[in-house]
């Protein structure tokens, strides 16, 4: 197949994802800015007053990166979850999968449309945080590399949950069990130093835990693990659920008959 | 594309046209155990339209899904014209236009946007995808609807978008399973003239239908599917050539108590008013006129009982599930 028909075939896939996202847009970026706005009163304001500081920040400047890394990963992961198994549910799916297009640009097309969900609410959020405190970014290129393997893998993560969803429950279980625990243990109000010995431990078994870190080194240029850590931990989950998405997609696990 | 049509032309005059679909020993058992296809094989010529017939659950959609790669077979071969389902497929799905048996597009997206989305998934550019969609959304009378929510467009409507979807890549095989279901007389009418007119500009139909009638005003050649065989694969002149004994559904005027006996003619009684008469096919209908009128039987008017296809299609599918 001829690279023009795939890149068509991908700008289209993108192009119907993010009308998707702007379509619905009350859905999509309103909930994640109202959310974040509220921890941002509550923890930041009223809360991180009384904390002090946190990693040598005042407590409002700590919890921003971890607040952006949490909306981002949200979205991400919806988007492609709750895209991917309407179009399945819907059946629609089926437009693409009778079409000529390889595997690897449907995954790429849905990644990029959970990618623009996720960096258009981590704008959001990050606009809202300046209403509340001042951030100046330390590493820009570590903070906007973090932000989208970030995203990009837990796009994949959604894309791998959607495949075995059999019905909406099914894209639920996971967020709520799996993904919010994992966020909020992953070190978004708090530094790792401050937990007993043996839940830093437990701690370094979260990848969230690394994701948010390098984001807020990036940023503010402090962390709890070393940087060279959260690339590799992203690059290697990164390889693994595209590897994983690619062999489902071919085996048309949960698609095909 | 126009290309592809030119040469398609030239290999139906000079009668070189190669398969449009070439289907060798297909067998496909779901994880369930149910075995819907038991080895099939199957050829249909380019340029061809053709039926694909059979009872529910008798295999047509596996087949169907089979070369859509919906499905996957669990052995043997399909080609779309030169290419492999199973080990070029995406040549072969370039080939194809689909018009499924179910709904399956966004019912939330607007049809030029579904038919312009579709377009784009065969590397058409969005200039010509809008352009081709206005093209097929005109022919098939849903212009006016273009920018409305699908959901809100009639099942008839829906069915009509899904073949303008199709239709928007110029597809060489075009495959139709039970596009006019559902769909009231007038309208299933002018998608036969339209689903015609494709044909005629050389793109290969498949059709799959319950309307029988359609199946034998539309197709030149047919296959007839049953239990995940194929039990009759012929042209469909020779098919209803085989049919030796048609029945007829007589009205009359006079009511009558018991059936008249006419030589070599099986005449029914079904009511006072009516009579079935089945006929082989060397007896002449004026023979049968002229016992009646010898018995003072006068016959107000007189219809088929059933099409000739549905005739030897409820034989043949009862024959195998006999066998």
């Amino acid at each position: 197949m001829n690279a023009g028909v795939n890149w068509t075939g991908y700008k289209t896939i993108v192009r119907k994802e993010v009308s998707r996202i702007l379509r619905i847009w009350a859905q999509t970026v309103v909930p994640p800015a109202i959310t974040m706005t509220l921890y941002f009163i509550i923890f930041g304001n009223l809360i991180g007053r009384r904390i002090g500081e946190m990693g040598g920040f005042d407590y409002m400047q700590f919890i921003v990166p971890g607040l952006i890394m949490m909306s981002v990963i949200t979205s991400s992961y919806g988007n492609m979850v709750s895209s991917f198994f309407g179009a399945k549910f819907g059946r629609h799916i089926e437009e693409l999968l009778i079409s000529p297009l390889p595997n690897w640009i449907i995954l790429g097309g849905y990644v990029t449309g959970a990618l623009a969900r996720g960096m258009m609410v981590g704008t959001v959020v990050m606009l809202i945080s300046l209403f509340f405190t001042r951030v100046e970014v330390q590493y820009p290129l570590i903070m906007i590399s973090v932000l989208l393997l970030t995203s990009v893998v837990f796009a994949m993560a959604g894309m791998v949950n959607a495949i075995y969803a059999n019905k909406f429950d099914d894209i639920a279980i996971v967020p709520t069990f799996i993904l919010t625990p994992l966020t909020y243990l992953g070190g978004v109000f708090y530094s790792i130093s401050l937990l007993p010995e043996f839940w830093q431990k437990v701690s370094a078994f979260n990848p969230i835990f690394y994701m948010v870190n390098g984001f807020r080194y990036g940023i503010l240029g402090v962390s709890d693990v070393p940087i060279g850590w959260a690339y590799a931990i992203m690059g290697v989950f990164g390889v693994l659920l595209a590897g994983l998405c690619l062999w489902l997609l071919h085996r048309g696990v949960g698609l095909r008959s | 594309m126009k290309f592809t049509r030119i040469i398609s032309a030239l290999t139906l005059r000079t009668g070189t046209q190669m398969n449009a679909l070439q289907v060798n020993n297909l067998k496909k058992t779901y994880a369930n155990g149910v075995e819907a296809l038991k080895g099939i094989s199957l050829d249909v010529k380019e340029g061809d339209f053709f039926a694909l017939l059979g009872p529910n659950g008798a295999g047509k959609s596996t087949l169907i899904g089979i070369v859509s790669s919906l499905v996957n077979a669990t052995s043997g071969e399909v080609k779309v014209f030169d290419a492999s389902v199973q080990q070029q497929r995406s040549k072969a799905m370039s080939y194809i236009g689909l018009v499924p048996q179910e709904l399956n597009f966004n019912q939330f997206e607007k049809p030029l946007e579904i038919i312009t989305n579709q377009a784009g998934y065969y590397g058409i550019g969005r200039k010509i995808a809008q352009q081709r969609a206005e093209k097929y959304l005109r022919q098939l009378q849903l212009w006016d609807k273009h920018d409305k929510i699908s959901r809100e467009l009639s099942g008839g409507m829906k069915r009509r978008l899904m073949i303008a979807r199709a239709m928007v890549n110029e597809p060489r095989l075009l495959i139709l399973d039970e596009p006019t279901a559902g769909v009231d007389i007038e309208i299933r009418r002018s998608m036969w003239e339209f689903i015609r007119e494709i044909n005629q500009n050389g793109t290969t139909v498949i059709l799959t239908t319950h309307y029988l009638e359609e199946a034998e005003e539309l197709c030149r050649n047919i296959a007839i599917i049953d239990r995940g065989e194929i039990i009759q694969n012929t042209n469909m002149k020779s098919l209803l050539g085989t049919l030796d004994v048609e029945t007829f559904v007589l009205d009359i005027r006079e009511p009558l108590t018991a059936a008249p006996q006419v030589d070599g003619m099986e005449i029914k009684l079904r009511d006072e008013f009516t009579l079935e008469a089945s006929l082989p096919k060397q007896k002449s209908l004026n023979a049968l006129f002229e016992s009646l009128g010898n018995s003072g039987i006068h016959v107000l008017s007189m219809r088929n009982k059933a099409n000739r296809l549905e005739e030897l299609f409820l034989r043949l599918v009862d024959k195998g599930g006999k066998s």
